[in-house]
């Protein structure tokens, strides 16, 4: 465990150099925010609609029995925007981008690709960690702004399906007491997800040992370790945003 | 044949130790290469000459001992003149370790692209011209996973040859190749000295590449050099392990 978090710290100390000089790699950086951005979009659209589609239905029950339907939409939007929606994104794109960045990672260190890498003067650090971290802490906003969409609208299908409502009449009153401060800081505090998904699994990744078996022990040590993360940061992050707005 | 300008020993190494945990790999290994020759580096699996190739191009780091790589001090390199040294220098792994998500055109593009300011229409006739040299040059497109193992190593080698690189490393290069094969990568190496006159260590078990390729033969056991010298002067050595040696390679 200490040998853990010594290797992290020095692993992160590598990172921050890297990403702190020339040259950036920018057309990387882009192919990752591909990989892990728009080809996570629809599982994490879909997850989010799921959400919204289960928001809907469960709360729906529990305020007709407390005379509370009205505030039907409003649950749905606050519950998505401020905690469902990150905490939804952070889950699913450990589990996608997780295990997949550990994987591929590992996959190169056993392969001797990144030792290939590292002989041929290019630092992997940079190449393949910095990049991939970057993507992740860019991605997460983007993504959960997708989630925190496909469960509103898939909401308002479950709710219209078993009440016909207007779509204006449920954004008007689903908003109405909504600010800039209900949406911010989750979103914001997705970005610390990204970092914690993008540093866990490259760490995970790079210091695989021991073969395919070695390789399949990265992934999921990455997306156990990110998830866990992920849930542990959203407890700090909830009581900081409370605290500050 | 051309003779080779003279040049400072590429590869010096001084008192090297190497250890993990309790298992003494290098127990003091001293050694110059020849600028232009080819050296062969021969001991039997687990005697860390896999490991030696890895210190010598820093990727890992001794616990005793210096190591000159072409002319830089790798114990008090910085990182920046590490890979300046390491810019002159290729390397061919045993499993050739190519870049699984890039094209094997990219894979030899990549150390040009990143080491140097070639268009990209230089740089593309410079691939062609360093996959054309290992016979690769109609498979540009291919992935790696599309090629066999002896196709891989020569994608390896013309990566390695990229950025003309005057010494290069070979860790095992005709291990788990066909007799054919092997014999044509041994060529390649040949002809790279030939013509280039670029210095080589090679890490082989293989007696017959070693015949072929070797201007000199380093053989390690228990962590030390067994032997150093020609291959008539290994084929002639009374020394049981090389008598052993020679014999289970017949």
């Amino acid at each position: 465990m200490v040998e853990w978090v010594g290797d992290l710290g020095l692993f992160c100390w590598r990172v921050a150099r890297a990403a702190c000089s020339r040259p950036f790699e920018g057309a990387e950086f882009l192919r990752q925010l591909d990989a892990i951005g728009a080809k996570s979009l629809p599982l994490i659209a879909l997850a989010g609609g799921a959400t919204g589609v289960v928001l809907s239905l469960q709360t729906r029950d529990s305020l007709v029995r407390f005379g509370a339907k009205s505030l039907l939409p409003s649950v749905i939007v606050f519950s998505m925007i401020k905690e469902t929606g990150p905490v939804i994104t952070g889950l699913v794109a450990s589990g996608r981008v997780g295990a997949g960045i550990g994987a591929e990672l590992g996959s190169m260190r056993v392969t001797e690709q990144i030792d290939a890498m590292e002989a041929s003067a290019v630092d992997p650090h940079k190449y393949l960690a910095v990049t991939r971290i970057l993507a992740c802490i860019v991605a997460l906003p983007l993504l959960t702004l997708a989630a925190d969409f496909a469960g509103v609208l898939m909401g308002y299908v479950a709710t219209t399906l078993a009440e016909p409502t207007s779509l204006k009449l449920f954004i008007s009153n689903g908003l109405h007491s909504v600010n800039f401060n209900d949406v911010l800081p989750p979103i914001l505090k997705t970005t610390v997800f990204g970092l914690i998904i993008g540093v866990v699994s490259c760490f995970q990744g790079m210091r695989t040992r021991g073969g395919t078996e070695g390789v399949g022990r990265s992934a999921t040590s990455s997306v156990v370790l990110s998830s866990l993360f992920i849930i542990v940061a959203d407890v700090l992050l909830v009581q900081l945003i409370i605290e500050f707005f | 044949m051309e003779q080779p300008p003279k040049r400072e020993s590429p590869v010096a190494v001084a008192g090297l130790h190497k250890s993990f945990g309790e298992q003494t790999v290098l127990a003091g290994i001293n050694f110059e290469l020849e600028s232009g020759k080819v050296t062969c580096v021969l001991g039997r699996s687990g005697t860390g000459k896999s490991v030696l190739l890895k210190l010598l191009i820093g990727l890992e780091s001794p616990d005793e001992g210096s190591i000159r790589l072409v002319g830089q001090d790798l114990s008090s390199a910085s990182p920046e003149q590490l890979n300046e040294a390491r810019k002159k220098v290729g390397f061919l792994f045993q499993q050739a370790a190519l870049y699984d998500s890039m094209s094997i055109g990219e894979n030899v593009a990549f150390p040009l692209h990143r080491h140097t300011t070639l268009s990209s229409d230089d740089r593309l006739a410079r691939v062609h011209q360093l996959l054309a040299s290992v016979g690769m040059d109609r498979d540009l497109e291919k992935m790696p996973s599309d090629l066999s193992g002896g196709m891989r190593k020569r994608v390896g080698l013309a990566r390695a040859l990229a950025l003309d690189p005057v010494l290069v490393m070979f860790d095992e290069p005709t291990a788990g190749l066909d007799p054919i094969t092997a014999a044509e990568i041994a060529d390649l190496i040949v002809e790279l000295r030939d013509k280039h006159h670029v210095t080589s260590i090679v890490v082989t078990h293989n007696l017959r590449t070693a015949k072929t390729v070797a201007d000199r033969l380093i053989v390690l056991n228990r962590g030390k050099i067994l032997f150093d010298g020609t291959f008539d002067g290994f084929n002639r050595s009374d020394n049981p392990f090389i008598a052993e040696f020679v014999t289970d390679a017949a």
